[in-house]
Parts: C-alpha cells; sequence; structure tokens
C-alpha cells in the first residue's frame, strides 16, 4: 500500500509555564508591554469576577454558575483578538471574552441568576447568548459565516466548545460543512481535560482534538492555552484568514478546568488532588505576571493595586446585580414573537392577572 | 393566471420571494441543481445562481442550525428537509434554539427561517417517508407550525411564512403536490398566518382538518349533504397556534365537533382542538366529539398505508355517529 495522504497538527507556544518565552519572535502586539498588560488586566479581573460569582452561589445569592478557573488566557485570547463585527458563539463561561467584547459582568450575573435579560447584553447586538446543549452553536457559527460570505462581508464566525463537546454530531457537521463552504469561521476547542466527570481519554481515541479539523478538510492547530500570546496570535492567523476568504481553522486550546465543573458538581469525586496542583502550577495569570514583572513592567505594588481595582469593579458589577429587581411576569411572553398570537396574549393576560393578585 | 399544483405553487412563491427579497436564501439537500427531490426547488438555482439556492451536505440538524445561524444575521434562509421522517435531528435545534432564541435574548436575537418539509402519507414512498409530525412541531414554544391543503393556500402562506420575522415550519403534504391543479395568480400576496379557512359553510356539524385529510373531510361532507347532513369545514392551515375564535364560533353555530387528522391520535393536534372545545364551549355541545385520526403505530408500509390513514369512509362514519348521538 502507498500513503495517499498524511497529515501534520502544529503546536504553539510562546510563554512557558515559567513565564520565560520559548520562541525568539514575539508577534507584534505581544512586542508591545500596554498590550500585554491589557490583556493581563482582563484576566485579572475574570480571576476575581470568578471567585465572587462563586462566593455569591454559595451564600445563595446566585443560581449555578460555571467557573472560568484556569481558562482565562483562552478566554481573553479569543475576545482580544476578534473584531467587533465578528460574531461570537459562546458555549458558557467564557466570560474573559465577553467582557473584553463589551458584555457587562452584572449582566453575565444576571444569566446565572435566572433572569433572561442577561442575555440581552451590552457586547455586539449579533453576539449568541450562551449555549447551554453541548455544540449546537457550532453550526449557528457555521450559518453565520455562510451569511458573511454571502454577503461578501470581511467578518468571522467565533465557536468555543469544551473537549466533551467534539463527541457531539453537531461539532463534525459543522466542521464538515465549514470545509465544503470554505466558510469564513473558526472553531475553539477549549481543551481543559474534563467533560463533568468523563476524562478526556474517555471521550476519545485521538492524540489531539485538533486533528479533528483534518476531516472536515482544513487546517487545525493546537495551541498552549494557557499562554494568551499564542491564543491571541493564532486567533488573529484564523480570523485573518477566515475574513480574507481562506476558509476555516480548528483551534485546540490546551488549558485545564481548574475548578469544579459547575457550582452543583463537586470534582473531588472523580479527580485526583495531584493532578489539580500540577495543572495549577500551569496556569495562565502566574506566567504572565512573571513575564512582565522580569521585563519590569510590573510589582507587587502595581498588583495590590490592580488587585484592590478589580475588587471595586466586581462590587459595583454585583451591586447592580443585586439591584436589578425581578422581571415582570408579563416579559416571559412579550418576545416570543413579533406577532403575538391571541392564545398566548391571552396566557400572558391571566398570568399577569395572578401577578398582580398574588405577587 | 396559471394553473398550478402545489409543488408548483411552492416553487412559484420561493421564486417570487428570491426575486423581491435579497435576504432570502433557499438551502437543503438537492434543491440546487436537481430541483429538490419532489422539485420544489424546480429552476430556481438556475435562475437565482448558487448563492441563492445551496445544496447543503448531507445533515439535517445542520440544515436547521446553519440556517438559526444565518436568520440571526439577518438573512431569511428557507431550508428544505428532504423526507418527513428525516426531520427529527432537527428538532433539538428547532426547539432549544430556532424557538427561544428571540425571548432568551429578550428580542436582541430573532430568528426569520423557514423549514420546510414534505408531510404525510399516500404516494406509495419507501419507510420514514410519509409520516405526519405536525403535533410534534405544534408543542414547541415560539415556532408557528403550518400546513396547506391546496396550490393557492401552499403559495399564500408559504409567502406569508417566508415573511414572518419568527421561525415557521411549513408541512406540505406529498399526497397534494400534484393533484387537483389550481389557478393561482402569482402576485406575491400572502395569505394570513394563525388564521383558519372556512371551506364550507354548515349548520349540522363542525368538521376541522388540515392537510391532506381536507380532501378526504371535503369528500364526506360532499357526500352527507346528499343525505341531509349539512356540514361546515374548517381548514387549520396553521397548526400551532391555532385560531379558536373561528373554531369555537362554528362550534356555537352546530354544536358539534369533528376533528380529522392522518397523525396519531395520541397527544394529536386533534387533541388541543377538542380540549380548547369543551373548556370553552362544552355546554353549546349537543354530542361528544370526535377524533378521526391515524392510528397510534408508526406509519406502515405502503401495502397498508391506506388502512391506516382515515378514508371517506372513516370519516363519514365518524360523523354519522356524531349527527346520531
Amino acid at each position: 500500500m502507498k500513503t495517499v495522504a498524511s497529515f501534520e497538527i502544529k503546536y504553539l507556544q510562546y510563554l512557558d509555564s515559567d513565564g520565560r518565552l520559548t520562541q525568539k519572535k514575539l508577534p507584534k502586539f505581544a512586542e508591545n508591554p500596554d498590550e500585554l498588560l491589557k490583556m493581563y488586566r482582563m484576566m485579572s479581573f475574570v480571576r476575581v469576577f470568578d471567585t465572587k460569582s462563586i462566593a455569591l452561589q454559595r451564600t445563595g445569592q446566585l443560581g449555578t454558575y460555571a467557573s472560568c478557573l484556569g481558562h482565562e488566557a483562552t478566554h481573553v485570547g479569543i475576545g482580544a483578538a476578534m473584531r467587533p463585527e465578528d460574531a461570537f458563539f459562546p458555549m458558557y463561561r467564557e466570560y474573559g471574552a465577553q467582557f473584553w467584547r463589551g458584555v457587562k459582568p452584572h449582566e453575565v450575573l444576571l444569566f446565572w441568576g435566572g433572569d433572561e435579560r442577561g442575555n440581552n447584553f451590552s457586547g455586539p447586538a449579533h453576539d449568541f447568548a450562551w449555549a447551554v446543549p453541548i455544540a449546537t452553536q457550532c453550526h449557528h457559527a457555521a450559518g453565520a459565516a455562510l451569511a458573511f460570505k454571502l454577503r461578501g462581508e470581511k467578518r468571522a464566525a467565533v465557536s468555543v466548545i469544551g473537549d466533551g463537546g467534539t463527541s457531539q454530531g453537531d461539532f463534525y457537521e459543522s466542521l464538515n460543512a465549514a470545509g465544503a463552504y470554505q466558510l469564513p469561521v473558526v472553531f475553539v476547542v477549549s481543551n481543559n481535560k474534563w467533560a463533568i466527570s468523563v476524562p478526556l481519554a474517555a471521550q476519545t481515541a485521538c492524540e489531539t482534538l485538533a486533528q479533528k479539523a483534518i476531516a472536515g478538510g482544513f487546517e487545525g492547530i493546537q495551541v498552549d492555552g494557557n499562554d494568551i500570546i499564542a491564543v491571541r496570535d493564532i486567533m488573529e492567523y484564523a480570523l485573518h484568514k477566515a475574513r480574507s476568504g481562506k476558509g476555516p481553522t480548528l483551534v485546540e486550546a490546551l488549558t485545564y478546568r481548574l475548578s469544579d465543573h459547575t457550582t452543583a458538581d463537586d470534582a473531588t469525586r472523580y479527580r485526583d488532588k495531584r493532578e489539580v496542583e500540577e495543572a495549577r502550577k500551569q496556569e495562565p495569570l502566574i506566567r504572565l505576571r512573571k513575564y512582565l514583572t522580569d521585563m519590569g513592567a510590573w510589582d507587587q505594588k502595581k498588583e495590590a493595586k490592580l488587585l484592590e481595582e478589580c475588587s471595586a469593579q466586581m462590587d459595583a458589577e454585583v451591586k447592580l446585580y443585586k439591584d436589578t429587581g425581578k422581571p415582570p411576569v408579563a416579559s416571559m411572553f412579550d418576545h416570543m414573537f413579533a406577532n403575538m398570537p391571541e392564545n398566548l396574549l391571552a396566557q400572558r393576560d391571566a398570568a399577569v392577572a395572578e401577578e398582580q393578585q398574588h405577587g | 393566471m396559471a394553473k398550478l399544483a402545489m409543488v408548483e405553487a411552492v416553487t412559484a412563491a420561493l421564486a417570487y420571494e428570491l426575486e423581491h427579497d435579497p435576504a432570502v436564501v433557499v438551502l437543503g439537500e438537492d434543491v440546487g441543481v436537481n430541483g429538490g427531490v419532489f422539485r420544489a426547488t424546480n429552476g430556481l438555482q438556475q435562475r437565482f445562481g448558487k448563492d441563492r439556492v445551496l445544496d447543503t451536505p448531507l445533515a439535517e440538524a445542520l440544515i436547521a442550525g446553519m440556517s438559526i445561524g444565518m436568520a440571526a444575521m439577518g438573512m431569511k434562509p428557507v431550508a428544505e428537509i428532504q423526507f418527513s421522517g428525516f426531520i427529527y435531528p432537527t428538532v433539538d435545534q428547532m426547539i432549544n434554539h430556532a424557538g427561544r432564541l428571540r425571548t432568551r435574548t429578550r428580542g436582541r436575537l430573532h430568528v426569520p427561517m423557514v423549514l420546510r418539509a414534505p408531510s404525510g402519507g399516500g404516494i406509495h414512498a419507501p419507510e420514514h417517508h410519509s409520516e405526519s409530525n405536525e403535533a410534534l412541531f405544534a408543542h414547541m414554544p415560539g415556532i408557528r407550525t403550518v400546513m396547506p391543503s391546496s396550490p393557492s393556500r401552499a403559495y399564500g402562506l408559504l409567502l406569508a411564512a417566508i415573511r414572518d420575522p419568527d421561525p415557521v415550519v411549513f408541512l406540505e403534504p406529498t399526497r397534494l403536490y400534484r393533484i387537483n391543479k389550481q389557478e393561482v395568480e402569482d402576485n406575491g400576496q400572502a395569505l394570513p398566518l394563525d388564521t383558519c379557512f372556512v371551506l364550507r359553510e354548515g349548520n349540522d356539524v363542525t368538521l376541522v382538518s388540515w392537510g391532506a385529510m381536507i380532501h378526504e373531510t371535503m369528500q364526506a361532507a360532499a357526500g352527507l349533504a346528499d343525505q341531509g347532513v349539512d356540514c361546515e369545514v374548517i381548514d387549520l392551515a396553521t397548526i400551532s397556534p391555532i385560531d379558536f375564535e373561528t373554531i369555537l364560533e362554528s362550534v356555537g353555530k352546530t354544536g358539534r365537533l369533528v376533528v380529522i387528522h392522518e397523525a396519531p391520535k395520541n397527544c394529536g393536534v386533534g387533541a388541543e382542538i377538542a380540549a380548547t372545545v369543551a373548556e370553552k364551549a362544552i355546554y353549546s355541545l349537543k354530542a361528544p366529539i370526535e377524533r378521526i385520526t391515524g392510528y397510534d403505530i408508526p406509519m406502515p408500509l405502503f401495502k397498508l398505508e391506506h388502512d391506516y390513514m382515515p378514508s371517506v369512509a372513516r370519516v363519514t362514519a365518524g360523523i354519522r355517529k356524531v349527527m346520531e348521538a
């Protein structure tokens, strides 16, 4: 037999877990310390947001919440590479990308606090809301990308799923269509090694998740998802490629879910503590802080000030969240249709009357 | 005015919207150069180009999901599902996303898409090609489900479905695709959604049906008229939301209700109609409500399909039962 096709998967990293550069030449944005500081500030804020959100849930002030602990570089890197006119199709923990795109933290709290108004957010009006049914959003991203392509717009769509999401048919179907139509879309797989309690090895026999792109007929790249320089660089590359009509890319970002799956989960039931401790050494903030410190752009005093600022900003957001009252009952009905049917109007009136009578 | 079969009326409506609205895109399996397996998109790609009429990879969840993404970005996708039994992979996308994106974003995003699919039996098709699944979609909030019963209503209702800013599942009875040609004026005039059509006025009994079963229902009504039973026939047309005002008004007049549908009886759309009439008009009923439907079994292969689908004789017998109660 002869080989009729062969493939390879590339891996990209600039900054190792000790904050040392692994490559001589950096992407242009990374040569500017201000750009790195901007991203570091956002990652730090996301960390504070996450900690305080979990505290809100633990004290009964928030519903079930999906932590993003450990994913900060992947999420902020995606956000920083995208343009406002690009469209974002997240799963349910990409706060760093959303905040970068203008979504307000209290809006995310509203969503996890059980209020749809959180999805009517301040970010780009075309960005999708969270997709809780796993990998369904890959289709939406493909559809948006198809719309951009058909209209000749220089825009791209970005979807994010986890490693578990790569087991879904929706993922493969949309990869296949993106390849067939050469769509301006970037599929990000945030490989955090765990799909609730199921480890990556039980999810797939593949050596990488980036290689799933091969079946779609396009490029898949693996990147250190805890290295924000690598994430942003590869996302800028893939987005530029998409907007220039050169088709889709799959980016596998290697990271680790340092938290439970959500606040309703207890990862100690299925995960070895030592594994988490090892992963903690790889986490994205430590290495960037060290790199910035080594280059003289950061110090402990600045760090303390930043954390104070993040904390104050989060407190203000929590106040906005808490000050938002329960949505009116009528709002459950008001956005079902542009032209509300009579039957629904009658149900709305009955529900509103019930609200007025019983509160 | 041209005489059109229902499938040609569908093509005419698609062509009208493709010509008049640049946001409209037709997509699905084999809808391009082949013009669709039932020829509903016949000639459209040749006329409007490959950027307006797209063949998709063979994946129904993709067709629905991609349409949602396109629609939310301002296009008006009209997607075709090839056969009725292949529509089930779209259910996840339709119920979890198409029907709820507007409300879960409080109106920020919406989904002006149409999911067209053939529906029902009677054409000697292979397995999984003859299903009646309107009740499945009628149960989904945020989605309209529409089923035409004639070429002119197919034309007018499909135009309305495409122009509606929310998702519409448009089920086309394959049994009617090529029978009973009718004068259809290709004038871009839409018919109203959420509205029943009274096809025959009568004072003795209200018959509610839709899709292909309208034809057995009309034949039964004509036969009974010779025997002095005056039937009122209502074409539901929009399966969800149901225009109960028209039905209740009719039952108020006749005092009798028979619902006829091809889909299985259990939790069928007939159950919703019967329950609502019982809730709101039970005191105007002179007889128990009767449902004449398919059985609670999978659609049989075609040797038995006509034993499954309500026949004119079964419909007639059901109406008699109500008249004699």
